[in-house]
């Protein structure tokens, strides 16, 4: 919500200067026009107090509520009404003072027209102040928010480049290339598919924000199928999918770091045969992954940065769609289980 | 002249890379090829070879947990594929590491390499494995042999490592464990937020800590969660007490 402007000594000294001086001017003119000093004292400080009360009331709607420049008549329908207001209860309070046929009442009785006037366009003014000042910090407060998501998809950004980049498994995949090139030269072309399918894949993805479960599923496989070249025999993997869940959507490059994950603690961390199982199905309208892969407590317990990629699935997560329940892992002696659940998106944000 | 040589690497393929390149020098016999740095330390034993390839990223312990657990550790070539920490390892300590993947002419050149060096009669790659504790797959534990059997303890089991000849013993809630090591090594290589050495035999995980009472002289002693007490030395008082913000 918008700061006050009277938080602000810049605002309130001058607004409290020009209140006196315009207090002692109206005072000044009704003792010229032949009001003796009490009565112009009194009829100046009863309008203005009541004034100051409109002017009030004026920035407190302004705070709350900016209109747009297209209801921007609304106001001027406001302005009236308060200057309307504020001219009857001046009259009324003055009148407690002085009866109908006293000198006072005589002498100030054709000066109305002109301090309705004057009364309107001063709340005019100080609407125009107040819509230019909320007006303003409204706007500083978008730039800043605008600032803080840009900055916020940034860093997502270069983090999936990083995340993409996977230099050890690239790496070490070039490696059992070099190695299938002398003996299995058949093989080793099949790899250098299957590699060049996975990175492509990964990188078209970064412009989409939504895909199927069936396009990703198959990204999976290339990955797996690699990484069963370098492993061999050791690890073996179960995909199951529902044939509703393939036609279900989930955020691009979500389930990569889930499935990295269970191979860097399933396969990467493990001297026995590694079993691999993920199983997709469709649960009221959401999509549900579960992934459990074998884990060693005791090594895993002491390596830093433990979890660190569904750390970053969590916040994604969150931050897309405001939800920490989404992911949930459970350990059950020497398996690890991982659990994603997918909201289904509405069609426009596809 | 014959060699006798070990591949421990958890990819099969990188092995048999190795394996392919090794052909090109006949005087190297390949004594056993490994799964992982388990089976490494009882090839070593077993084989006594005079060079392994070794790779870093293995299941469990890595390259250089497995070299920390030899009594005698032979001469290392490392194979590793993309590793910012051990690279920087390497640099200073200047053991010969291939890239991977490697050709042929590097892999040869690592091979002269070590056919020149002068062969000394134990290896030491304490400077290089004090550097590669700063590894993040192994910073946060330490790994001891018993017997036949490894121990993967995490740091933060540690109540406080004693000096014992040529051992530390290292000693936790689940009992203590002895490492062939140095003070000095592990004073280096543990986190000096956490641990600090209040004595010429001793360093203290300082989360442990309870109390310390004056004891003799200018001497303290530091009581531990555990009931354990360890002796705070002149010189170690004052860093302890810069630690504890006293």
């Amino acid at each position: 919500m918008a700061v006050s402007p009277f938080r602000t000594k810049q605002f309130m000294i001058p607004f409290c200067v020009g209140w006196f001086v315009w207090i002692a001017m109206q005072q000044l003119a009704l003792y010229q026009m032949g009001l003796n000093w009490f009565e112009a004292l009194t009829d100046s400080l009863v309008t203005n107090t009541l004034l100051i009360y409109v002017s009030l009331l004026l920035f407190t709607i302004l705070r709350f509520y900016v209109p747009r420049s297209s209801s921007l008549l609304n106001l001027f329908f406001w302005i009236s009404i308060l200057t309307a207001g504020w001219f009857f209860a001046g009259r009324f309070i003055l009148g407690l003072f002085y009866n109908e046929t006293s000198h006072y009442v005589v002498a100030t009785k054709n000066t109305w027209p002109i301090r309705i006037a004057i009364g309107f366009l001063i709340n005019g003014c100080i609407c125009l102040v107040g819509y230019a000042y909320f007006n303003w910090q409204e706007r500083t407060e978008t730039e800043k928010q605008k600032t803080e998501a840009e900055q916020l998809s940034k860093e997502a950004e270069l983090y999936k480049l990083r995340q993409q980049l996977q230099p050890h498994f690239l790496f070490n995949s070039l490696n059992s290339i070099n190695a299938l090139i002398g003996t299995r030269p058949a093989e080793a072309r099949q790899m250098v598919q299957q590699l060049s399918d996975f990175l492509r894949s990964t990188l078209k993805k970064e412009e989409q924000q939504w895909v199927k479960l069936e396009d990703e599923m198959q990204t999976l496989q290339l990955y797996l199928a690699i990484e069963k070249v370098r492993f061999g025999h050791r690890l073996h993997t179960q995909l199951e999918m529902d044939a509703d869940a393939l036609q279900l959507q989930l955020p691009a490059l979500l389930l990569q770091p889930l499935v990295e994950n269970a191979i860097k603690f399933g396969l990467y961390d493990t001297t026995e045969e590694s079993h691999i199982h993920l199983k997709a199905t469709a649960r009221a309208g959401q999509l549900l992954i579960a992934v459990e892969n074998p884990y060693d407590p005791s090594t895993s317990a002491a390596q830093k940065g433990t979890g660190f990629g569904l750390s970053s699935v969590q916040r994604r997560l969150f931050l897309m769609f405001g939800r920490n329940d989404l992911l949930k892992t459970e350990t059950n002696g020497t398996t690890f289980n991982t659990q994603l659940f997918i909201p289904q998106p509405s069609v426009s944000d596809l | 002249m014959s060699y006798n040589v070990l591949i421990i690497d958890d990819e099969p393929l990188a092995r048999s890379m190795v394996t392919e390149y090794l052909q090109a020098h006949p005087q190297f016999t390949i004594a056993e090829e490994c799964n992982n740095g388990f089976e490494g330390v009882k090839a070593v034993q077993q084989h006594n070879p005079d060079l392994i390839f070794l790779d870093i990223q293995m299941p469990k312990i890595t390259g250089f947990e497995m070299l920390e657990l030899l009594e005698e550790p032979p001469a290392v070539i490392f194979t590793t594929a993309f590793d910012e920490y051990a690279v920087q390892a390497f640099e200073k300590n200047a053991v010969d590491y291939l890239l991977k993947p490697f050709s042929q002419q590097r892999f040869d050149k690592a091979i002269s390499k070590w056919l020149e060096q002068e062969k000394p009669a134990t290896v030491s790659h304490e400077p290089l494995l004090k550097d590669a504790a700063k590894h993040p797959l192994q910073a946060e534990r330490i790994v001891v042999k018993t017997g036949n059997k490894i121990s993967i303890i995490p740091l933060q089991d540690i109540h406080y490592l004693e000096a014992a000849d040529d051992y530390v013993k290292i000693v936790t809630a689940a009992g203590s464990f002895l490492k062939k090591q140095t003070m000095s090594f592990f004073e280096g290589s543990l986190d000096a937020a956490r641990f600090v050495r209040t004595h010429r035999s001793f360093i203290v995980q300082v989360k442990e800590i309870t109390r310390i009472d004056p004891y003799e002289k200018e001497n303290h002693i530091a009581l531990l969660r555990s009931g354990e007490k360890i002796p705070v030395s002149r010189g170690g008082y004052p860093k302890l007490k810069a630690m504890l913000g006293l």
